[in-house]
């Protein structure tokens, strides 16, 4: 799986944050950063998770 | 065996719902039944984005990218249903059509309160919906004077909203402090003077009494007799949860659906969103939200729980979150603040409009609010969760 945040929409939540740690993280600059565009399949629920929680719907998986 | 499932609602849970029924495997029948017209769409920038004219009203409607086909749904919209029988599982409709279900959702969300004993008429307007939202916007087009009635959030959504769009804005609240059951008085009135500062005519402490004008407004008066003019008068004091189609159902009704830790108001009934008061083990009771993340969290929950049966039930355990837009402010706040409790500030101030606040009751941390420093909120966020002591969140603070 992919992961694509589109930085456009992103509010900065940081819900994605607290469901898939391993995966979104808040930088230094203020602004949401992807630490792994394609996590291992263990994630999945996490990504999931971080995708249907988020209040702009900027995160999407591509198979 | 599990072959139909009913959702009654089709705005943010009942989605969420079916979505995470199809995400879990269930492959039977699944109708979701909406009394709008519309397909699900997602109401916060209705205040906003919309209001402002930023976003077209298309913009708001959900899964545009994906489409509907993937979730095969019976979608039922602009049908209200009008009751339920839980021994013959069945959900009736308006004009007498019915869907038979093996589980049910219920997430038939809440609307808004009118004044009382006010006639409706041309130029007062309600926020809640879509429909409402493209109604007002359009009224604000050729409008120069707004009272909005009721400070909560959408009322100061919409008079930010208003304001960016050059309009004259009042704003009635009740209360001498809006907001401040459930921020505090502190940064509500920190909240108030930036609405003063943007040009709104904040009015405190004082009632409407009437709305005049006959076939169409023409303005307010106030308990202290004043009179404002005005060509649009919106009214945002709060709402009531649609549950009058389920008296006599024998479910337990009070000031929403009451349930158990699993979603469930009676045997293979669950409830989710703005409707429900689901037992909430981080906030120790039932409480009725009405948030965003509320609604998404309880969807996901009722629909898990649906599929897997009261035995494998889990209970339901969240920390509220809510935010607000308004000017060139974010507040986020999480958690759950009561009136007394200890607010200190531990980053920024209110002179800057941009801080970070905590909330103390005895030795526990139990809310945070921020205003643009949405990155402390996250570090917040999980401190909360695991039930943080007060002085392990200061102390936090020192070292990051």
């Amino acid at each position: 799986m992919k992961v694509v945040v589109d930085l456009s929409t992103c509010d900065l939540h940081g819900l994605c944050v607290e469901a898939a740690p391993e995966v979104f993280e808040i930088g230094d600059d203020g602004a949401l950063r992807v630490l792994i565009d394609t996590p291992p399949e263990g994630l999945r629920a996490k990504v999931d998770k971080a995708v249907r929680e988020c209040p702009t719907g900027a995160i999407s998986i591509e198979e | 065996m599990l072959r139909r499932i009913v959702v009654v609602g089709a705005s943010l849970a009942g989605l969420r719902a079916a979505e995470t029924l199809r995400d879990r495997g269930f492959d039977g029948e699944l109708t979701l039944i909406g009394e709008e017209p519309h397909r699900p769409y997602d109401r916060p920038p209705l205040s906003k984005q919309v209001l402002q004219g930023t976003w077209e009203p298309d913009q708001t409607f959900f899964r545009r990218k994906h489409g509907y086909d993937a979730l095969a749904l019976d979608m039922r919209l602009g049908v209200r249903a009008t009751s339920v029988d839980f021994r013959a599982r069945r959900v009736t409709l308006a004009g007498g059509t019915f869907a038979d279900y093996d589980r049910l959702i219920i997430a038939t969300g809440a609307r808004v309160r009118t004044l009382p004993g006010i006639a409706p008429r041309a130029g007062l307007f309600v926020l809640r919906g879509l429909d409402d939202a493209i109604a007002l916007r359009r009224e604000l087009m050729h409008s120069t004077r707004v009272a909005i009635v009721g400070a909560g959030f959408i009322g100061l959504e919409v008079a930010a909203s208003c304001r960016a769009r050059g309009l004259h804005v009042t704003v009635i609240e009740a209360l001498p402090v809006p907001l401040s059951p459930v921020l505090g008085p502190t940064l509500c009135e920190m909240i108030a003077s930036m609405h003063r500062d943007h040009g709104v005519d904040l009015r405190t402490g004082v009632a409407v009494t009437d709305v005049v004008g006959e076939s169409r407004v023409a303005g307010i008066v106030l308990s202290d007799g004043s009179r404002i003019s005005a060509d649009v008068v919106v009214v945002g004091i709060g709402v009531t949860p649609n549950t009058e189609w389920l008296e006599g159902s024998g479910l337990t009704l009070d000031n929403g659906i009451v349930c158990n830790g699993s979603g469930e108001a009676a045997p293979h009934v669950y409830a989710a969103g703005d409707v429900a008061r689901v037992a909430n083990r981080w906030h120790g009771d039932a409480p009725r939200i009405e948030h965003w993340t509320n609604a998404v969290e309880q969807a996901v929950h009722a629909a898990e729980n649906a599929l897997a049966g009261p035995a494998a039930g889990t209970s339901f355990s969240s920390v509220p979150y809510f935010w607000s837009d308004q000017f060139d402010r974010k507040i986020q706040f999480i958690g759950r603040a009561r009136p007394h409790d200890e607010m200190v500030i531990v980053d920024g101030s209110l002179a800057d409009r941009r801080l970070t606040a905590l909330y103390r009751r005895g030795d526990r941390v139990v809310a945070c609010l921020t205003v643009n420093q949405p990155r402390a909120l996250i570090k917040y966020r999980k401190l909360l969760a695991g039930g943080a002591a007060w002085e392990a969140a200061i102390s936090g603070t020192a070292v990051s």
